[in-house]
C-alpha cells in the first residue's frame, strides 16, 4: 500500500478501525502502572464510586486509541507528529470484554504557511462500543508530510 | 483530598516529578505509541525530532500517576489526623493538550497543577466540577507539556 500523505486526508472522510478486545486483565495492568484509582483496580471497590463498576484509565482508553490509530494509518503514514490535542472527552465507562471500535473524520485539512513541506490534518476519534455507543471522543490535528511541497 | 468547598480558584498542586530512562519511553512506546522515533535511537536520530523521544501520551500519563499518589498521601495524612476525605473523580475530560517540546531520554519533568475554575454539577447535587490546568516542565525549566481538565470533586455534606 502506498505511503499516506496530506494529500490523502480528504474532509469528511469517515472510516473504521478496529474490533479491540480490551481485558480486564490489561485494565488492571494499565491502572495498576499509570492509574491506581480504585475505581480502575478493584470491582467491590469500583461498585462504590461514580463509575458504577470496573472500568477502565480514560487514559488508557486514550492510548488504546492513539495504538489504534497507529496501526489503522499513521505508522502508514508520513506523521510528523502532532501538537497536542485539542479535546478529550470521557462519555461512558470502558469495561472488561468491550470490543472497542475506533470510527474517524476528518474534520480539516489546511496547507501549512510556514513548512511548504508539511500539511494539518485536524480529525475526530469516536471510540465505540458492542452496542455502537460513544464511549471517548477525541479531536486532535496531525501533521503530515506532503507529496509535493505547496508554494 | 478536600471538599469541593474547601478548593479555591488559583490553589496550585506540586505533583511531583519523574526522570524518563530510554527502556521505559521503549516500553511505553511498543505498547501503545509504536512510531519510531519513540522507539528506536537510530530512526529518531534521522526524525525531525533528532533523537529518541518519549510518546506524548507517556509524558501525560506519568502526570496522572504522581497526582494519584500525591492525592493518596494526602488523604492518608487527612485520615490519620480523623478528618473525612472527600471523594475525587471520575474525571470527565481534558482539553487544549499542548506538546510544547519534546521529552528526551534523561529529562526530568516536575509537574504541577492550578485550579482555574470551580462549579456546582447541574446533574448531580453531592459533586462540583473542578478544573485545572496542569504543566510539565523540564529540568531546563521548559514546559514540555500543558493541559486543562475537569474532574468530579464530592460536596462537603450538609450539617443536620
Amino acid at each position: 500500500m502506498p505511503k499516506l500523505h496530506w494529500e490523502d486526508f480528504e474532509l469528511g472522510a469517515v472510516a473504521i478501525y478496529g474490533p479491540r478486545l480490551v481485558t480486564r486483565e490489561e485494565i488492571v495492568a494499565f491502572a495498576a502502572e499509570f492509574d491506581p484509582q480504585p475505581m480502575h483496580l478493584d470491582e467491590a471497590a469500583a461498585s462504590a464510586t461514580l463509575l458504577g463498576g470496573l472500568g477502565a484509565s480514560g487514559w488508557h482508553t486514550c492510548c488504546l486509541t492513539m495504538r489504534m490509530i497507529a496501526d489503522g494509518f499513521l505508522l502508514n503514514s508520513s506523521s510528523m507528529g502532532s501538537p497536542g490535542i485539542e479535546e478529550v472527552r470521557w462519555l461512558a465507562p470502558l469495561r472488561p470484554g468491550t470490543r472497542i471500535r475506533l470510527r474517524s473524520t476528518v474534520l480539516d485539512v489546511r496547507a501549512s504557511k510556514s513548512r511548504p513541506e508539511m500539511g494539518l490534518a485536524k480529525m475526530n476519534f469516536e471510540v465505540l462500543d458492542d452496542s455502537d455507543a460513544i464511549i471517548m471522543t477525541l479531536v486532535t490535528t496531525f501533521m503530515l508530510g506532503r507529496r509535493e511541497a505547496g508554494p | 483530598m478536600k471538599y469541593f468547598e474547601d478548593v479555591q480558584v488559583g490553589d496550585v498542586f506540586p505533583v511531583g516529578g519523574h526522570t524518563f530512562t530510554a527502556d521505559e519511553i521503549k516500553a511505553f512506546a511498543g505498547r501503545f505509541d509504536p512510531q519510531t522515533f519513540h522507539l528506536d535511537e537510530a530512526a529518531a536520530a534521522q526524525s525531525h525530532f533528532g533523537a529518541l523521544c518519549a510518546s506524548g501520551w507517556h509524558t501525560a500519563v506519568i502526570w496522572m500517576r504522581l497526582m494519584v499518589d500525591r492525592r493518596r498521601a494526602l488523604a492518608e495524612a487527612a485520615r490519620a489526623r480523623g478528618e473525612p476525605v472527600a471523594a475525587m473523580g471520575p474525571a470527565l475530560g481534558f482539553r487544549d493538550l499542548k506538546w510544547l517540546k519534546p521529552v528526551y531520554v534523561g529529562d526530568t519533568i516536575d509537574y504541577q497543577s492550578e485550579v482555574i475554575a470551580l462549579r456546582p454539577s447541574g446533574s448531580r447535587p453531592r459533586t462540583g466540577l473542578m478544573s485545572f490546568v496542569s504543566t510539565g516542565v523540564n529540568q531546563n525549566g521548559e514546559p514540555v507539556i500543558s493541559f486543562v481538565s475537569t474532574t468530579l470533586v464530592e460536596r462537603r455534606p450538609e450539617q443536620p
